[in-house]
């Protein structure tokens, strides 16, 4: 166990410094940062002097060094629009989108864990079609129409929810749903195929057949091994949760991380659009390094393979 | 339980700091602003936010383009490279102390000394120093003579305390971070607070000063809000949680001026639109160093549809390269007609019978180059769409590599030719043409400081780029605003709403 530990966490740190090095190319590739900078009314002196004071001058791969080797030791330097200490930035507006990201993780297991084991008991029954119909609708909808749509009606037409802002719980009920609902279909589709799987196995048929009713069967013998995978999709979902925010928070106005990852790409604040792109990518690949080494605790198959 | 439900969501709910009950003034854009000092943000929030938190030492008044005294009350020239000016008495700051020749000597001491760092150094650049003459007298000393002294006194030269910047903490590079110095003028609003991506918070100014041509402010309290959605800005505006918006598209804006609920205007700015061809062929694609071609895409572009059909009613088509309503902007020069058969026949002359193809670089507003697309098309010119971000444009531009390029200039709400037309042809890398003609005539027209010596020289310059077709001109930028029934509010035709002139109805 120890050896595949080791091994996949190697992988998760060259993957973490793969993304790093390629954002930090591909950010140069969009433009020169110092125009950005300098904004629309800037001369050719002006951007001459923001190019030397931000050493935009430098070789990139320089650049990207300095970066990294100030990174490792905790210093992710001063935001150039912000201008305020990047990592003070981040872990400011962290919070937000991780209590965004929790909330959505939450509505999206409390909606799609009961509808997949209701369409598990009852295959092909209404509860199933009703089932597979919120999935292929939360595949198929845009995020953002999904959003405008009950921003629409919670918001304007009824105005029982707030349209922007976190300075209260309800804030965060439309984003949630509206991020959550994205998930909701991988869940409960999993949960189903597992619940089906399960039910059908020869141990349920035993314990059915020695009297057990049929609600410990359910949740105590079948649910809890065909969550297993279910838990580990969740994790991974979550770390998408927390990158892929960026729509949901500008639509409602959340100033979060994607919130700020957006704003940093538009006026190429590179010292905060880097540090991101790190944060996040290491919070995705601790979230699956978590559902790999859980997956390979409950499995021993995966890990001799 | 249904009463708590309702008071949770009661209490959700009324915290919108906006509207009159509230004595706030909401306003939103999509940017967010972490900086307050105009100095240290040059957005077009920081433009507006500017005029209301710091008082410049003139006013402009943009219904006369006459010059008005503010800080300073008297001025005049000595020499052509040197003004003199006495300042108003009895003028407080923010935190209290009295406003004198010490601040404004400051100011601009500290402005204009590059190694400071002011982000649009151009603004500023023109000043050598200032030297107090005594208690409310300052002289300001210019590196050479610059006509538009006034305007930019007027609009983006600031005054702030003396010592303000010497607060600045210093950051890790041992540098001077001067944007971190909380904010304090002598203006109609006083700064309160910042919480970048979320919100900036005014207040009145009780102590400001009697007899300023600004006004007095009548709204409580101002305050910014950083949306980034439209469609979320117009929810906001219609439940009360916003009561002024702007850049509103058209057809949302027209949707909201049918629905009656708020007051829909749309309103000019300084922005104008151009197409600058690559006259010397430098990209590659060569089509443009013919003049014939140029006219055939002068005669095949439909500028008064596309103001029409896609801008709004304020805007209006531009025979010159800059905007109407800055100083020098000569409309007599010669103009191109929407003719498409004229087209044709040019790209005939020209040796293009079934026209061409080529490279179109765009930035901004899609719809409108789409559109310039669409006509090019209807006389054979077949044109591939490169819509890319305004930084990377700008620096393949400069690397001369965009056979024709659709840009925007807003002069930074400057009323004067030498921010637009002497930036572009004065022979930089802005500069498609570098016509010597050219950058002779914008030089006089920038030194001299007799107006009249400057509008024929300008004349001179802008009848040679719209003769030669170094840019096709194409249309003043209009915006729409929206606002709540509650609030009176007048629009401005410099894109620098003055929200001190507010009121609630």
């Amino acid at each position: 166990m120890l050896q595949y530990m080791l091994k996949r966490l190697g992988i998760a740190i060259l993957v973490a410094l793969t993304v790093s090095l390629i954002t930090f190319s591909m950010i140069y590739l969009s433009g020169d940062p110092a125009i950005a900078l300098a904004g629309e009314a800037a001369t050719e002196e002006d951007i001459a002097n923001i190019r030397t004071f931000y050493g935009y001058d430098r070789p990139i791969l320089v650049q990207y060094l300095d970066w990294l080797f100030r990174a490792l030791q905790g210093d992710f330097g001063q935001s150039h629009y912000l201008k305020s200490s990047v990592g003070g930035v981040i872990f400011e507006r962290l919070p937000t989108t991780m209590l965004l990201g929790a909330c959505a993780i939450t509505f999206a297991l409390l909606l799609s864990i009961p509808l997949g084991v209701l369409a598990a008991i009852r295959p092909n029954s209404l509860i199933d079609r009703f089932a597979l119909t919120v999935a292929v609708v939360g595949q198929a909808m845009p995020s953002f129409w999904f959003a405008l749509t009950l921003m629409l009606w919670f918001g304007i037409t009824w105005r029982l929810l707030p349209i922007t802002g976190t300075s209260s719980w309800l804030n965060f009920v439309m984003p949630s749903i509206a991020l959550g609902y994205y998930v909701t279909p991988g869940v409960m589709r999993l949960t189903r195929a597992g619940m089906l799987e399960v039910l059908g196995s020869d141990y349920i048929r035993t314990a059915r057949a020695k009297g057990l009713r049929p609600m410990p069967i359910l949740f105590k013998h079948a649910l809890r091994n065909a969550i297993l995978p279910v838990v580990s999709l969740a994790a991974v979902q979550f770390g998408f949760m927390l990158g892929g925010s960026i729509v949901i928070e500008t639509i409602f106005a959340i100033n979060g991380l994607g919130f700020l990852a957006w704003e940093s790409i538009q006026r190429a604040d590179l010292p905060v659009m880097q540090a991101i792109v790190l944060v996040l990518s290491v919070f995705y690949i601790a979230l699956t390094f978590f559902s790999d080494m859980l997956n390979a605790f409950l499995d021993p198959r995966i890990r001799v393979r | 339980m249904a009463g708590a439900v309702a008071t949770a969501i009661g209490l959700a709910i009324s915290p919108a700091q906006a509207g009159k009950s509230n004595d706030t003034l909401a306003w939103a854009t999509d940017r967010e602003v972490a900086v307050v000092d105009p100095y240290y943000n040059n957005t077009r929030e920081l433009v507006v936010m500017g005029q209301l938190g710091w008082d410049g030492l003139l006013y402009r008044d943009l219904k006369t383009g006459e010059f008005k005294p503010l800080l300073a009350t008297k001025w005049e020239w000595d020499g052509n490279k040197r003004l003199v000016a006495e300042l108003r008495k009895g003028v407080k700051f923010h935190d209290g102390s009295d406003f004198d020749a010490e601040d404004v000597v400051y100011t601009i001491n500290h402005v204009s000394n590059k190694d400071n760092g002011v982000l649009t150094y151009k603004n500023v650049s023109w000043m050598k120093n200032a030297e107090k003459l005594g208690s409310h007298k300052v002289a300001i000393n210019l590196h050479k003579p610059f006509p538009a002294a006034l305007a930019y006194l007027s609009n983006v030269v600031f005054i702030m305390p003396s010592g303000h910047y010497d607060s600045a903490p210093t950051k890790a590079d041992g540098k001077k971070d001067f944007a971190a110095v909380k904010a304090v003028g002598t203006g109609p609003y006083q700064f309160v607070e910042v919480k970048a991506g979320e919100y900036v918070q005014w207040k009145k100014n009780g102590n400001y000063f009697k007899g300023s041509p600004k006004g007095e402010p009548q709204i409580g309290n101002i305050r910014f809000r950083t949306i980034k959605e439209m469609n979320t800005q117009i929810a906001e505006l219609l439940t009360g949680g916003l009561d002024w918006i702007w850049d509103v598209p058209k057809d949302q804006a027209e949707r909201l001026k049918d629905g009656g609920k708020v007051t829909v205007e749309n309103a000019k700015t300084m922005r104008v639109s151009y197409m600058a061809f690559d006259v010397h062929g430098k990209s590659g694609q060569e089509f443009f160093k013919n003049k014939k071609v140029r006219e055939a895409v002068a005669h095949a572009v439909n500028r008064g549809s596309i103001t029409k059909n896609l801008v709004g009613p304020a805007s209006v088509v531009i025979p010159s390269a800059c905007h109407p309503d800055q100083f020098g902007c000569a409309q007599d020069v010669p103009k191109w007609s929407y003719d498409p058969e004229k087209a044709k026949a040019l790209l005939k002359e020209a040796g293009y019978p079934n026209g061409f193809e080529f490279d179109i670089y765009a930035y901004r507003q899609r719809e409108y180059t789409e559109a310039v697309i669409g006509d090019l098309a209807k006389v054979g010119i077949k044109a591939k769409l490169n819509f890319m971000q305004y930084r990377a444009l700008r620096d393949l531009v400069w690397k001369g590599k965009t056979p024709v390029n659709h840009m925007t200039w807003g002069s930074n709400s400057i009323p004067d030719v030498s921010a637009i037309t002497s930036h572009f042809f004065s022979g930089g890398r802005d500069d498609p043409a570098k016509d010597p003609e050219v950058i002779k005539a914008l030089a006089e027209g920038d030194t001299a400081t007799d107006p009249k010596v400057r509008e024929a020289a300008y004349k001179k310059a802008l009848t040679k780029i719209s003769g030669e077709l170094y840019w096709l001109p194409m249309f003043t930028y209009a915006k729409y605003y929206a606002w709540g029934s509650d609030l009176d509010f007048k629009t401005t035709p410099d894109e620098i709403p003055r929200f001190y002139t507010a009121k609630w109805k």
